[in-house]
């Protein structure tokens, strides 16, 4: 079976990333398995973890108080999810479900950040990555907000 | 003015271009809440050949005029289709002819997709809303010839689940033609099970050669602004992406300057333009 480390060049999020660095990270993974219907985590808990899928699919939700909850992201095989591990006061911020049976890697979220701040050439790497998602994430919402496919005004 | 534009050809309209020809409503179809699929036949058996990509004015007697894209299939003159969406009294009169109602059509008018000139190497299409309609046709003609094409993508996206358009043709591409259909939506309920994000954010996914691929995108500007751009990106050839745009479209052949971008008159020189020249036209806001 092919290690975390040996896996994680060939994902999109860490691809170009020195494999001392992958292996680096990899010590802080774990593989995970959530079935369809099952959180991967809720808002307000603490943001301990950061999610890259491998397969699979997660909705990312906001829950109302009627009716069911809104979906305002979703993400697949080869997407990752979950930044609140990085910003203080590290709490999730929405609700994250799985919908299809999805397989992950878990990274420690406290493990992460300590090796980052060990090595502030990794923390970079990483921080990197993550803004890229982050800036792509933003841009959509406020190109969703414009409703462009709403009627014409 | 052509070479310049990078234009596909289109056909040219038939008869007195200024004189609606009569054709009769077959078929009506409700697509989604708001946009309705009208079939139409010439009331002189005559038909109406066209390029995909191409439009028409179409003409609701004692309600006006309105450009419509022509959603139909090129190999079919015979049926002129018509995905329409309802947003003015024009287009209401549009959607709600029933079947043997008459309506006038003048056209075809403007450039068209020239979808065959990606032989040989993958396609993209990228839709937004109701952009899907322009595209169904060069869709059709992909899948009429689909050997004659590398890998082909249809990127969509759309408001909502409910706002979908083509549902069923959507699955039979990708079933039998090998396309591989891509589907995103802004607002996903939570029975949704498939994307929700930017049609964008598909185009960065990849899954094409950005060097052999041909784009054709239709969607509202802002979205193809950035689609193009994205698709610019990731090595598409701004020659080979290939937009249709929207103005107010009225005489159709090119005189009364109402569809007029700076030195194009969409109604003749486009719709269909590369982004090769729209990329400086699109980034001023004035125009």
């Amino acid at each position: 079976m092919q290690t975390i480390a040996k896996y994680l060049p060939q994902h999109p999020f860490f691809a170009g990333l020195d494999e001392s660095v992958a292996s680096l990270v990899a010590g802080c993974a774990v593989n995970v398995h959530f079935r369809a219907g099952q959180h991967l985590f809720h808002e307000g808990e603490p943001a301990d973890t950061f999610y890259v899928i491998r397969h699979g699919r997660v909705s990312i939700e906001v829950h109302a108080p009627a009716g069911p909850p809104v979906v305002v992201d979703s993400a697949h095989d080869d997407d990752v999810v979950g930044w609140s591990w990085l910003v203080p006061p590290y709490r999730w911020t929405f609700d994250a479900r799985a919908t299809d049976e999805t397989s992950a890697i878990a990274f420690d979220g406290a493990c992460l950040r300590a090796t980052c701040e060990a090595d502030p050439a990794v923390g970079y790497a990483l921080l990197q990555r993550v803004v890229k998602v982050m800036s792509t994430r933003l841009h959509s919402a406020r190109i969703r907000l414009l409703d462009l496919y709403g009627v014409p005004t | 003015m052509t070479a310049l534009a990078g234009r596909g050809p289109g056909a040219p309209p038939v008869g007195d271009p200024f004189l609606p020809r009569p054709f009769v409503v077959r078929r009506h179809r409700q697509d989604t809440r708001d946009t309705y699929t009208l079939v139409l036949e010439p009331v002189d058996g005559s038909p109406m050949g066209f390029a995909a990509g191409q439009f028409t004015m179409m003409h609701a007697f004692s309600a006006g005029e309105a450009p419509i894209s022509i959603s139909g299939d090129p190999a079919r003159p015979d049926l002129l289709e018509h995905t329409i969406r309802n947003v003015g009294a024009v287009t209401r009169a549009l959607v709600h002819s029933a079947p043997g109602t008459e309506l006038g059509i003048r056209g075809p008018f403007g450039t068209g997709w020239e979808v065959s000139s990606g032989r040989g190497g993958d396609v993209v299409f990228v839709a937004g809303g109701i952009g899907l309609a322009p595209l169904r046709p060069a869709i059709l003609e992909v899948c009429a010839a689909r050997a004659d094409y590398g890998r082909v993508l249809l990127l969509y996206g759309a408001r909502t689940p409910e706002d979908i358009l083509f549902g069923d043709d959507l699955h039979r591409w990708g079933a039998d033609h090998g396309i591989d259909v891509q589907v995103t939506v802004d607002n996903g309920q939570h029975a949704w099970r498939g994307r929700v994000g930017l049609v964008t954010q598909l185009i960065a996914r990849g899954g094409f050669d950005a060097e052999t691929t041909l784009a054709l995108v239709c969607g509202p500007e802002v979205m193809m602004r950035y689609a193009a751009a994205a698709l610019a990106d990731r090595g598409v050839p701004r020659a080979r992406v290939r937009l249709s745009m929207e103005r107010n479209m009225k005489c159709g052949v090119g005189l009364c300057g109402h569809c007029q971008l700076r030195e194009f008159f969409l109604c003749v020189d486009g719709p269909v333009l590369t982004y090769e020249v729209l990329e400086p036209l699109m980034a001023r806001a004035e125009l």
